[in-house]
């Protein structure tokens, strides 16, 4: 079979290369047929052309939105409906909802000076959600730091949130991070780390570990669009395809890093649009559609984990919140702009109206689920906000994983020192020994 | 990054210049023969970075790996620093022994972020959840003949942050204990190995030729015992010291030289039971002088007790206090000699 010659290049000359590759013993003979027609430039596989033309990015229309239901929750072509249970879904709502919900008391506990920083999840709940019920809960989750959803959905407890943020006594991460940054082995969550675009190639290399251990599992990573402009992104996502690591990159591209709006983070097509360029299997999704991202993460992951090869999502979607508690968003957008995702296109009430649609969910649930949910977050927070800090001590700690001597000097000092002015210290506040 | 093909060269002319193999193992067979020895040891250790593969490293130190391992395990990467030193920390967290390889030290500025901000710190943020046993290794310090960008020590940079381990092997007996102890261990650390000394050959005992053997991380080692001045070094500047030695003992003062063999943690023991004995104190290094090594070994000696036991003001000879120059002799004379520390002892002990 001879290479089909292209009058463009593009997305479409790749699908052709993909065919040539796909008809086995044939293609040797049509490589020494061919040889003279085709380049033989090391890590080239294309076609010669005698047109001087340069590739305009402009030339097709960008990759498309995969959605499952419209913007009022009705499911578009029954087909793609994944046809989960009233329990599970009736779980992804409350778990949206819940996220929500926490969201609006911490995001207020620290604007009242109980905790240092927050951090909503406010209009990108349906990317939490769709991603992590497609995985697998063993499946090992590298987030960037808007990720609660994904935590919450694996189990992590409100209390569990509440003792993170509040560093106090029950935070498993013993009070030595900062606001957010959650991790959990129980629940293979990788302990969030600040620097933007780390977690991506340390996703690669976990996923190399997996891969060389063959457990069945895969591992996602969950990044935003301004961080696909750190050199990292490149990286990872280069050496996922060169490496053929089971990940999922799964973009949430939400419109802003901080105040810089996606048409100044660049000027393709997205970051889907770099997929085939890297060589990766990849999909653009309507974030806001927690079924079309629960499709396509679910077929990713089976992907990533039978081919052995990275999958890249990008998820569309709107920060409705501040980036964080150090922004005030009103000084970039306007409030109509953020009102229109608020009101009109928001995850958590496209899920709603399909559940009605469905007879699965009505305004006296609402009501109640809505007290309820409210009076668990308070009494989680108010216990939380009780709590004791950890003990004082522990700030030596972890620091290697034995203690060496000059660490214990320093503790050795401070034990000295704090009991000699002990009523110079708030130590009722901190877990004694 | 730039340069790199140079380097390669530099690297070559490196072997061709070694010293006679007099002895029997050259750091480079040392630090091959413990990565070699771990990897057989320990399914989960295997080699990455620029190079290491088929190649068998810019600098030879993990010849014969990929031959052995496969690609498996001895893995060339894309050339960006902060992808594979990236990629080696997440695998570590995935369960994996990472060794990332820097084709030379200099390079891993653009990786630093991963060492520091990830590895070093994630033991810790995570409250001993997510642990991180990785090593960094390359070559640090001054090359020859490569200018300001590929010649300075990073000792300094590495040894400031804690939750890291930093050794910095002088001979093949140090390098091949310190780097296995390194693969073993349940922290990152980071291996500064030295260029200049690649092709150096050591005499080396059984012990250190046996696959069990390792050099505990944290301990200094008195490589020349003397009563008169003690001289504190690590790395290439243990050799400086060592001459040095040489030629003072000539003139009847016979000086102790303590090779750090790591500089976090610092034994400071070893260096404080020597002055108690000599009473002089002279550090040595390769690196800058501010806030160097040299600067800490000072202050823990006079901040404390040690201080009492001194009977001149420690001194520190360090490189010179600007970014490498490229010309043969500017660069020669840039760096710490064994004739700076003669004269800085004779000085010191009032000899002329």
């Amino acid at each position: 079979m001879l290479p089909i010659r292209l009058a463009r290049f593009g997305i479409r000359s790749v699908a052709a290369n993909c065919k040539r590759i796909n008809i086995g013993s044939l293609s040797q003979v049509a490589r020494e047929f061919s040889s003279d027609e085709r380049p033989q430039f090391p890590g080239s596989r294309s076609q010669w052309t005698e047109k001087l033309e340069f590739i305009r990015p402009d030339l097709y229309d960008g990759i498309p939105v995969y959605r499952v239901m419209d913007r009022k929750g009705k499911v578009i072509d029954p087909s793609q409906d994944p046809q989960l249970s009233q329990e599970m879904v009736t779980k992804m709502y409350k778990c949206m909802t819940q996220l929500n919900t926490m969201d609006r008391i911490l995001y207020e506990s620290q604007r009242q000076g109980r905790i240092s920083f927050y951090m909503t999840n406010y209009g990108e709940e349906g990317t939490h959600i769709g991603s992590a019920a497609a995985l697998d809960p063993k499946d090992l989750i590298f987030g960037q730091y808007r990720e609660a959803g994904t935590l919450m959905w694996r189990g992590f407890t409100l209390d569990q949130f509440m003792n993170q943020c509040y560093g106090n006594v029950d935070d498993g991460g013993k009070g030595k991070q900062m606001p957010v940054h959650y991790g959990s082995k129980e629940l293979n969550f990788v302990t969030i780390s600040s620097p933007l675009g780390t977690q991506m190639p340390q996703a690669v290399g976990a996923a190399y570990a997996y891969k060389r251990s063959q457990n069945g599992l895969c591992v996602m990573c969950y990044f935003g669009e301004g961080t696909s402009s750190e050199g990292d992104a490149h990286a990872a996502l280069n050496f996922s395809a060169t490496l053929d690591c089971p990940v999922i990159f799964f973009c949430r591209n939400n419109g802003y890093a901080i105040s810089t709006p996606s048409k100044e983070q660049y000027r393709g097509d997205g970051i889907a649009g770099r997929g085939p360029a890297y060589g990766m299997l990849t999909i653009r999704v309507d974030g806001n559609d927690v079924f079309a991202v629960y499709n396509a993460t679910l077929k990713a992951r089976q992907v990533a984990i039978s081919e052995m090869r990275p999958v890249l999502i990008e998820a569309m979607t709107y920060r409705i919140g501040h980036h964080s508690t150090s922004d005030d968003s009103t000084a970039y957008r306007s409030v109509d702009e953020v009102r229109y995702w608020d009101e009109r296109d928001h995850p958590i009430s496209r899920l709603r109206n399909y559940m009605l649609s469905k007879g699965w969910w009505g305004d006296a649930q609402e009501k109640e689920w809505k007290e309820d949910c409210k009076r668990q977050v308070m009494t989680a927070f108010a216990r939380a906000e009780k709590k004791l800090k950890p003990n004082w001590k522990e700030i030596f700690t972890d620091v290697y994983h034995e203690m060496p001597s000059h660490i214990r000097e320093q503790m050795k000092q401070m034990e000295e020192h704090v009991q000699k002015y002990a009523e110079h210290y708030p130590l009722k506040n901190f877990t004694k020994d | 990054m730039m340069l790199k093909n140079a380097f390669k060269y530099v690297g070559l002319r490196g072997i061709s210049t070694s010293r006679p193999a007099s002895a029997q193992l050259t750091v480079r067979d040392a630090l091959n023969s413990a990565i070699d020895e771990e990897m057989e040891r320990d399914e989960r250790v295997f080699i990455l970075g620029e190079e290491v593969a088929q190649y068998d490293g810019a600098y030879k130190i993990s010849r014969g790996l990929w031959k052995k391992y496969g690609d498996k395990r001895v893995i060339d990467t894309p050339i960006t620093e902060m992808g594979f030193a990236g990629i080696a920390t997440g695998a570590a967290m995935g369960g994996l022994r990472p060794i990332c390889e820097f084709m030379t030290w200099n390079f891993s500025m653009q990786a630093i972020d991963h060492v520091i901000n990830s590895a070093a710190k994630t033991f810790y943020m995570s409250a001993g959840l997510v642990n991180v046993p990785i090593v960094f290794r390359g070559p640090n310090g001054a090359a020859a003949g490569v200018a300001a960008q590929h010649s300075q020590c990073f000792g300094a940079w590495y040894s400031h942050c804690p939750g890291l381990k930093v050794v910095a092997p002088y001979s093949a007996e140090d390098a091949k204990g310190l780097l296995k102890a390194a693969i073993r261990d349940p922290d990152p650390v980071v291996c500064l190995e030295n260029e200049i000394m690649y092709g150096t050959a050591f005499d080396v005992s059984d012990e250190v030729l046996s696959k069990d053997f390792i050099v505990p991380i944290g301990k200094a080692k008195i490589e020349r015992v003397g009563k008169h001045i003690t001289l504190v070094a690590f790395s290439r500047a243990v050799a400086t010291c060592l001459d040095a030695a040489k030629e003072l003992s000539a003139i009847g003062i016979e000086a102790e030289v303590v090779n750090l063999r790591s500089l976090r943690p610092l034994d400071f023991d070893t260096v404080m039971e020597s002055v108690k004995k000599t009473n002089h104190l002279v550090s040595v290094e390769h690196g800058w002088p501010q806030s160097g090594v040299g600067a800490e070994i000072v202050s823990r000696m006079v901040e404390g007790p040690g201080f009492y036991y001194l009977d001149a003001p420690p001194v520190r000879v360090t490189g010179a206090d600007i970014p490498m120059p490229y010309a043969k002799t500017l660069e020669d004379n840039s760096l710490p000699q064994g004739k700076d520390v003669v004269r800085v002892v004779k000085k010191i002990l009032n000899v002329q």
